[in-house]
């Protein structure tokens, strides 16, 4: 690497973000807008490979956070900035509200507690509501709704498109970002980090551990001890094909449990209804396999709620891993230069701006904040707005389920941060993420990539080798 | 976005989907006297699945010669252009609209066609793993028989070099046809159901090409960090296997690709997952029809072409005709467990009540047995049928018609003790 481990000024780095899931994007991009040099070391092949990698992409309020913890202010101004910087950003936000159902008895019960819990945090405008204006409201839903309340703030937007846009607004003011450097170890000498990196050394006054499922591996490697154990938490996701999305308005909530929020059955920003996630603790910080019982248990879930859902297609299952631990609470710690940003549970795509002010505010100003700081284009990739595909002079549409054209995957194929793999260029494109998952535009795709992706789509078989195709 | 005024085009015929059912109708529309025939083809050439079928065999009775896919595609395609069908390809039909509309973008350009009668003609596909929901991770090299194909055929690029097949119908047997055209053999076929779903003498080809072949397998799971590495299950035994892979080729369950329908005003049968329409492919609105796979999963690429011309003859008179809905039509239903779906699901009565194709009756079970159509509990038809679940029977439409229904047609199979 050109640099040796250090700025392109050739001294070290102000400060090395270890970990580019949302979070390390965001403290990537409030460092760097804050005046920084940053260094983004990223053990993967590309960004967003762990617990960022499949969420239920709510915009959260954080009606019903703990009061007074650092996750309930962390989404409180992580949720404010997020509205602010949006449209500048072109990300796009699908405001559509939430309902907090009860369907038993109890959970009736539970709701004055909860009403109460999120005015204290600074939620103002969540109201009760009456079980006749529910069934109003969503005309799909079960009869068996016995009551609930509304929480209007709660938003749907798109989890890869904002971690890129943050990670790239941090590039495009000078950043770096390191793909395939895991942080193996390091120490501090003369105020001075040296990190070991599977890519070579890189040298950083500040560090900060954004190490999402291996945050206390990585302060073990690093401080020889951690305060807390990472168990992640498994999240199971049926996602329904677009006409299910006409079922439902608002994102509907069961009453939270202690350890989740439970089962949501929500719209996507993509236009999809989604179903999820369940909450599985593990010991397995890779392991986001899914299986065919707990599928079909949310599927009848999601039925249940939403009977209309039994002749809607399947489009996708996914998994997530929140980056749980023993305690209810993030783990922000800081120490000699080190900052630990742990345990960043089931709010972080939310809290994520918050964090970063938060860390931003932590470790005190590094430089002067750039006065007009460059704001790279990313491509909106919602439903609710006007795509590439109904823009004049596209070049054709390559995946047809996703409406994906030849335009939006070169740009993103010939830009700053191309994708190592196909995994990538669905989540900056949405190529192959529709109802067919890639029946139909595979075979392109291959075509289109050749040559240009990390991990090819082909695997030499000999056979196929210089053998001449037309 | 650039706004500009939207233009519009006229035709008589525009038919969505350029593959064996669209462009035998569109020919065969034209021979007929309609005017202007136009294909939306959304795929960079026309022919639909056959343009990736490498093998054989098609066309020999629709051209009296023995072809692979690829050459009986160019076949139909240059068959429509000769009679003056006009083709579009790069041309995707984005929506439906009420009337005989369609919203159109081609060569990243958008504009609408309004047609005297739309005809859909938009295929099956597979089923995805997710909609299989088979258990495990996530890892590349996990593919589709349709995207397999397309991969070495069109695109002359191999997914994997030892993949397991998932699924033992006929399309499971011509993955393993492309694996032989890549020089490579698949590890094994592996099935959920206890027998093969293709014919059983198919297993004698497996022997020859040395694919092992497990049957009645459960708790199905696929594992691989980032390329795949393995596929577990259960053997019918109750012994736990895992079979080492590079890849998975999930194979068949045909689903039509109903995504156009699913977005519009046309009434969807959940059942068969197509259109509900009368015995001439009408859907609910009578600007539309429907033909070919798209109606109910799955048939062959001939039998698909024979019902494009069936339709086209049926379309092209409806020309003439004033664009309403036939009164008298009765419902065709089952009523077993056995039946997955029946498709066509209403038929027009009465007296130029008609059939020229068969009456598909899509199973989730096996069947051997007796079936039976009864009209407000009259026996119009009872026959006997055997087939394997995921299959079809046909049951002779003619003749059920031919008893003159007066009500809904229920089918199901004949109590035997
Ligand atoms: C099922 C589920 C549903 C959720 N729903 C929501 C929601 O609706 N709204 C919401 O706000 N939040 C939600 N979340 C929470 C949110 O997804 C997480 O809080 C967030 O993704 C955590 O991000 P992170 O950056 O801390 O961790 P990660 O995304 O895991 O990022 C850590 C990164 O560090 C890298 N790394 C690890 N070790 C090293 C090393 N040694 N060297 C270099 N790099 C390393 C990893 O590869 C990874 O890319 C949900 C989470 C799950 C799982
Ligand atoms: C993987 C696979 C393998 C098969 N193998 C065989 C085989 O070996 N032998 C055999 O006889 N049959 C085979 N079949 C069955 C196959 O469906 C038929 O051969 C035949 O192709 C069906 O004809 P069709 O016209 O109904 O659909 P298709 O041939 O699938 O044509 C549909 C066309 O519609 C187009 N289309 C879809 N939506 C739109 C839209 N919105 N706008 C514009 N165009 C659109 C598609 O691009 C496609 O070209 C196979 C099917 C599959 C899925």
């Amino acid at each position: 690497m050109s640099d040796h481990g250090r700025s392109p000024g050739g001294a070290p780095f102000d400060v090395a973000i270890i970990g580019a899931g949302v979070v390390g994007c965001a403290i990537a991009r409030r460092l760097t807008l804050d005046g920084a040099r940053v260094v983004v070391l990223e053990k993967a092949r590309d960004v967003l490979d762990g617990a960022s990698k499949g969420n239920s992409a709510i915009l959260h309020t954080g009606f019903d956070a703990p009061p007074g913890s650092l996750e309930q202010a962390c989404v409180a101004s992580g949720y404010a900035e997020y509205l602010n910087i949006a449209p500048a950003l072109n990300l796009p936000i699908l405001k559509s509200g939430a309902m907090v159902l009860a369907w038993t008895t109890e959970q009736l019960a539970a709701l004055p507690g909860l009403i109460g819990k999120a005015h204290r945090n600074g939620v103002p405008d969540v109201a009760p509501l009456e079980r006749d204006e529910i069934l109003r409201r969503e005309p799909n839903l079960s009869r068996d709704v016995l009551g609930g309340f509304e929480v209007p703030g709660e938003y749907l937007i798109d989890p890869w498109t904002t971690a890129h846009a943050y990670i790239l607004q941090a590039l495009a003011n000078g950043a770096s970002l390191r793909r395939g450097a895991e942080v193996l170890g390091g120490h501090r000498g003369k105020e001075i980090w040296t990190l070991n990196t599977s890519t070579g050394d890189v040298h950083a006054h500040y560090v900060i551990n954004c190490a999402g499922l291996y945050g206390d591996v990585v302060d073990r490697r690093l401080l020889g001890r951690s305060t807390f154990k990472i168990r992640p938490r498994k999240g199971q996701f049926v996602v329904f094909d677009k006409p299910a999305s006409a079922l439902a308005s608002a994102i509907l909530l069961p009453v939270p449990s202690k350890t989740t929020k439970g089962i949501v059955v929500c719209r996507t920003i993509f236009g999809n209804l989604l179903v999820g996630p369940t909450a599985e603790d593990q010991d397995d910080r890779e392991d986001a396999s899914t299986d065919r019982a707990t599928l079909e248990a949310l599927r009848g879930q999601g039925i249940k709620m939403l009977p209309g859902l039994a002749d809607c297609e399947i489009t996708a299952t996914y998994a997530g891993l929140r980056p749980a631990c023993e305690f209810p609470e993030y783990q922000v710690m800081q120490e000699d230069g080190y900052v630990t940003v742990g345990a960043i549970r089931s709010t972080g795509l939310s809290a994520a701006l918050g964090i970063a002010r938060h860390v931003a505010e932590m470790i005190g100003p590094l430089g002067t904040p750039l006065t007009e700081p460059v704001i790279p284009l990313v491509d909106r990739l919602s439903e609710h707005h006007p795509r590439d595909w109904q823009c004049d002079g596209h070049d054709g549409i390559v995946c047809h389920c996703e409406l994906v054209t030849r335009r939006e995957i070169e740009r993103v194929l010939t830009g700053p941060m191309p994708p190592a793999s196909l995994q990538g260029l669905k989540r900056r494109t949405r190529v192959t993420m529709g109802r067919c998952q890639g029946f139909y535009c595979l075979p392109e795709l291959a075509r289109i990539t050749t040559g240009r992706l990390e991990v090819p789509m082909d695997v030499p078989t000999g056979m196929s080798e210089g053998k001449d195709h037309d | 976005m650039t706004e500009r005024a939207i233009a519009t085009e006229q035709c008589c015929i525009a038919i969505v989907g350029g593959g064996s059912a669209g462009l035998a109708l569109a020919a065969e529309a034209r021979r007929l006297g309609a005017k202007n025939v136009v294909v939306l083809e959304r795929e960079q050439s026309a022919g639909g699945v056959p343009r990736h079928c490498g093998h054989y065999p098609f066309g020999l009775r629709e051209y009296g010669r023995l072809m692979k896919g690829p050459d009986y595609a160019r076949r139909n395609v240059a068959a429509a252009c000769a009679v003056g069908v006009d083709l579009r390809t790069g041309a995707t039909v984005s929506r439906l609209l009420p009337g005989g509309g369609l919203e159109v973008v081609q060569d990243g350009y958008a504009y609408t066609v309004r047609a005297e009668r739309v005809v859909l003609c938009t295929g099956v596909r597979e089923a995805s793993r997710a909609q299989r929901m088979i258990s495990g991770d996530r890892p590349s090299g996990i593919v589709t028989t349709g995207a397999l194909q397309g991969m070495v055929y069109l695109a002359g690029q191999a997914p994997f070099r030892r993949p397991i097949i998932l699924g033992s119908e006929l399309v499971s047997y011509s993955a393993i046809q492309t694996c032989a055209h890549l020089g490579i053999r698949p590890v094994a076929m592996v099935e959920e159901e206890p027998n093969t779903l293709a014919p059983g003498q198919l297993q004698l080809y497996l022997r020859l090409r040395g694919v092992p072949l497990h049957t009645g397998v459960s708790d199905l799971a696929i594992r691989g960090k980032g390329r795949v590495e393995a596929v577990s299950f259960t053997d019918m035994t109750g012994q736990r296997l895992a079979i080492e892979t590079d890849g998975v080729i999930i194979s068949g369950r045909f689903l039509p690709e109903s995504a156009l329908l699913r977005a519009s005003h046309l009434e969807v049968d959940p059942l068969s997952g197509g259109p509900v329409t009368d015995q001439h492919g009408r859907c609910s609105d009578p600007a539309f029809f429907a033909a070919g796979n798209l109606l109910r999963p799955a048939e062959t690429s001939g039998f698909c072409w024979r019902e494009g011309r069936r339709a086209a003859a049926h379309v092209v008179a409806d020309l003439a005709r004033p664009r309403d809905m036939d009164r008298h039509t009765v419902a065709i239903r089952a009523e077993d467990p056995a039946i997955g779906f029946v498709s066509p699901q209403r038929v027009v009565i009465g007296r130029e009540s008609s059939a020229s194709g068969p009456l598909h009756v899509g199973l989730a079970l096996p069947l051997n047995g007796v079936l039976q159509a009864t009209s407000a509990g009259r026996v119009l038809w009872s026959g006997a049928g055997k087939a394997r679940p995921v299959r079809r029977v046909h049951l002779p439409l003619d003749k059920i018609l031919a008893a003159r229904p007066e009500a809904d047609i229920v089918v199901s199979r004949v109590e035997v003790r």
